[in-house]
C-alpha cells in the first residue's frame, strides 16, 4: 500500500513539550515540510525565540541558534551576512516580535534583510503564564489585564502584517491561520512562498500565523479554535499584505 | 618590516582588526568612537567584508551574535552608554560560547554623561556587566601601537577561548594620533569552528544556545566556563612594571591614565622618591601576582579616571600587606601629572611618618 502521510524527516521523533491544543506543533510541521520540499534542509538555519518555542530545535532538525528575547531578526541578520547563500528564518511569538523586539523586526524589514520570519500570533504571552501581549484584543482577558484589555490603559492591538507591509524592504507578507484544515494548507503554501522569496533573493518575507493558546486563554482546544475564528480573525484579517508581484520593482 | 604610519587610535583598531581577519562589523554611532565604524564602512567592502549600521547597540551585538554563530570573525565597537545596551548580548555570547571582539572607548558617566574620556566602566567590563556570573578577557591598551597589537591578539584569544574579548580604551586613546606599525594582513588559516551553525550539510544538527533548564547541567556548564576563566588567569595575565623592582611606592594605573602617571612617577624619582609604576594590560584577569611580587613595596597608589574602581582589585591583590591609596577624577576631567606628583609626595610623607592612612 502507498504511504500517503508520514512525519516529515526534519521533525524529530520525540515528544513535544507544547500543551495539548497548541498550534506551535502545526506550524513546526509546516516549516519542516516547506524546507524539505524545497530541498533546503542542509542549508537552512533557524533562529529560535524566547517564548514557548524556545526549544524549537528539539523538534526541527536544522542547524539552530537560540536568540535573546526579541532579537532574532538581528541574530538572523548576522547569520545571513556571513552566509548569504543559506536560508535563514526566525520563529517568533507576538511578545517576542511585537513587544520587546519591535525595533529589530521593523529594521530587518526596512533593510530588506533577505530572511524569512515565521510570526506566531496567539495574542498572549504563553511561556510566562498568560500575560497581555501587544496583540491581545481589546476586551480580551489576561493575567495582567484581568478584566479585559482596556484601550485607555494599554492601547490597541498591533497589526504587524499591515504595519510591516508599509516598508519598502518587505517583499512578501501574508497572514494565515491554523484553525481549519483549509487554513493550515494555505499556511503551508504561504510559508513555501516566503522561503522561495528568500531563495530568489527578493528581500524580507514574513508569514504571520494566527494561532491559539488554549491553556492561557482558559479554554479547551476546541473552544479555542472557535474563539480564534470569532474574535481573532475579524481583528487580524487573513490575506496577502504584500507580494513582490505588486511591490512595483 | 611594515612601514611606520601615523594613525588615529580608533582607525588604527579598525585597520588592525581587518588585518587580523575580521570581515564583519556591526555598530551604532556614538562619540568618541565614530571613526572606527566609519573606517570599517569604507574598508570592509574593499576586502570582501560586511559593514552594517544597526538600529541600536542592542541590535548590533545581536548581529555580532549571529555572525559569530555562523562562524564569522566579527567585531563591534561603542562607548559607555552603548556598551550598557550591549550587555544583554555579551551575556548571551558568553553563555553560548561565541567569540567576538568588543571595543569600548569609554566616556564619562553615569547616564548620558559627557563625551570626554573616563575610566568609569571598569566594573562593568571586569565584573561581567551583564547578568549571570561571567567573565571576559579585558585588554587596556595605552598607546595607538598597543591598540593595534592587542586587537590582533584579541581576535586570537576570542577564538581560542570561545569567549568575547573586550578592548577597554577611552576617548583620549581613540582620538589620539601616533606613529604605528601595522602587521601584515593575516590570511588564515583560522581555527576550525566545528560548532558553528553553517547548515547541516548532511551532518548532524548543530545548535548554538545559552538556555539550559536543568540546574545540574547548567551548573556543569558554569563549571566548564569557570575552568576557562581559571585558564585565562593562569595564561593571559599581562602587565608592565615601569621603573626599578625595588621601589617602595607603586602607582597603579592603566590606559591613558598610566601614561600620565608615567610622567608623574618620573618627576617623583627625580625628587628622590623611590617610586615605580605598575600598568595592568589585562584588567581581567587582573595582574595581582605582579603586585604581590614587588619585594620592597610599602605603599600603593591607584590612579584612575573614575571615583575608584580598579583600586578594589589593587586592594585585593595587596591583601592588607601595604596601604593602598587612591586618587581619581571623574566626569571627563583628566588628572594632570602635577596633581598625581602631589599625591605621590603625600604617600611618601605618610611612609616617613610611619602612618598607615590607607
Ligand atoms: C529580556 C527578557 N524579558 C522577559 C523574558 C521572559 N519571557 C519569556 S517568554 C516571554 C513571552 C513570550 O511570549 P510570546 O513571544 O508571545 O511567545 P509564546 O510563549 O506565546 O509562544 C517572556 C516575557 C525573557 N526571557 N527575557
Amino acid at each position: 500500500m502507498d504511504k500517503v502521510f508520514s512525519r516529515p524527516r526534519s521533525i524529530k521523533d520525540t515528544l513535544m513539550h507544547y500543551c495539548p491544543g497548541c498550534t506551535h506543533g502545526i506550524v513546526h510541521r509546516l516549516i519542516a515540510e516547506a524546507v524539505e520540499d524545497m530541498g533546503l534542509e542542509d542549508t537552512t538555519i533557524g533562529i529560535a525565540p524566547v517564548g514557548c518555542a524556545v526549544f524549537a530545535y528539539n523538534y526541527l532538525d536544522f542547524d539552530f541558534i537560540q536568540a535573546a528575547h526579541g532579537r532574532a531578526p538581528a541574530v538572523a541578520t548576522g547569520v545571513k551576512r556571513v552566509l548569504p547563500e543559506h536560508t535563514v528564518f526566525t520563529y517568533q511569538g507576538d511578545g517576542d516580535l511585537a513587544a520587546i523586539g519591535t525595533a529589530e523586526i521593523v529594521h530587518a524589514a526596512m533593510r530588506g534583510e533577505n530572511i524569512t520570519v515565521i510570526f506566531v500570533n496567539n495574542a498572549i504571552y504563553g511561556m510566562t503564564g498568560g500575560q497581555m501581549a501587544p496583540t491581545t484584543l481589546v476586551g480580551q482577558r489576561s493575567t495582567t489585564c484581568q478584566k479585559g484589555r482596556e484601550a485607555k490603559v494599554s492601547g490597541y492591538p498591533i497589526r504587524v502584517s499591515e504595519m510591516l507591509s508599509q516598508l519598502d524592504g518587505a517583499c512578501y507578507i501574508e497572514r494565515v491561520a491554523c484553525d481549519t484544515p483549509a487554513h493550515v494548507r494555505a499556511a503551508g503554501k504561504a510559508i513555501r512562498k516566503a522561503f522561495s522569496a528568500q531563495v530568489e533573493e527578493r528581500g524580507f518575507s514574513m508569514v504571520e500565523v494566527v494561532a491559539t493558546c488554549s491553556t492561557n486563554w482558559g479554554m479547551n482546544p476546541q473552544e479555542a479554535l472557535v474563539w480564534l475564528k470569532e474574535n481573532m480573525l475579524p481583528a487580524y484579517p487573513l490575506g496577502v499584505y504584500k507580494s513582490w508581484k505588486d511591490a512595483g520593482s | 618590516m611594515a612601514d611606520v604610519t601615523l594613525a588615529v587610535g580608533n582607525e588604527a583598531i579598525a585597520e588592525a582588526a581587518i588585518r587580523a581577519g575580521c570581515r564583519y562589523f556591526f555598530g551604532y554611532p556614538i562619540t568618541p568612537q565614530n571613526e572606527l565604524p566609519e573606517y570599517m564602512s569604507k574598508r570592509l567592502p574593499e576586502v570582501g567584508g560586511v559593514f552594517v549600521q544597526a538600529e541600536s547597540e542592542v541590535a548590533a551585538i545581536n548581529m555580532v551574535f549571529g555572525a559569530s554563530a555562523a562562524g564569522g570573525r566579527v567585531m563591534t565597537s561603542s562607548s559607555s552608554p552603548g556598551v550598557s545596551l550591549k550587555q544583554e548580548g555579551i551575556s548571551y555570547m558568553v553563555g553560548a560560547e561565541l567569540p567576538c571582539v568588543i571595543v569600548n572607548m569609554m566616556r564619562a558617566g553615569p547616564g548620558l554623561g559627557g563625551i570626554q574620556p573616563a575610566q568609569s566602566d571598569y566594573y562593568q567590563a571586569t565584573r561581567g556587566g551583564g547578568h549571570g556570573d561571567y567573565r571576559c578577557l579585558v585588554y587596556a591598551p595605552a598607546s595607538v601601537q598597543e591598540m593595534v597589537d592587542l586587537t590582533g591578539l584579541s581576535f586570537q584569544k576570542a577564538d581560542e577561548y570561545r569567549n568575547p574579548v573586550i578592548i577597554l580604551g577611552d576617548g583620549m586613546l581613540g582620538q589620539m594620533m601616533e606613529p604605528v606599525q601595522f602587521p601584515e594582513m593575516v590570511q588564515g588559516p583560522f581555527p576550525e569552528k566545528p560548532w558553528a551553525t553553517t547548515g547541516r550539510k548532511g551532518g548532524p544538527q548543530r545548535v548554538v544556545t545559552s538556555i539550559n533548564l536543568q540546574p545540574d547541567e547548567l551548573y556543569q556548564h558554569n563549571l566548564k566556563l569557570q575552568a576557562k576563566y581559571d585558564d585565562m588567569k593562569n595564561r593571559e595575565t599581562r602587565s608592565e612594571v615601569w621603573g626599578p623592582r625595588d621601589a617602595e611606592i607603586y602607582v597603579v594605573a592603566y590606559g591613558t591614565m598610566a601614561r600620565i602617571c608615567q610622567a608623574a612617577v618620573g618627576r617623583a624619582r627625580e625628587e628622590g622618591i623611590p617610586c615605580g609604576l605598575v600598568r595592568p594590560i589585562t584588567l581581567w584577569p587582573f595582574p595581582d601576582k605582579i603586585l604581590e611580587g614587588l619585594p620592597c613595596a610599602r605603599a600603593f597608589l591607584a590612579v584612575e579616571m573614575s571615583m575608584g574602581q580598579m583600586v578594589d582589585d589593587v586592594r585585593l591583590a595587596v591583601c592588607g600587606k601595604a596601604p593602598v591609596h587612591f586618587f581619581g577624577r571623574a566626569g571627563g576631567v583628566v588628572p594632570k601629572p602635577g596633581e598625581i606628583l602631589e599625591e605621590i609626595r603625600k604617600v611618601a610623607r605618610s611612609l616617613e611618618g610611619g602612618g598607615l592612612d590607607g
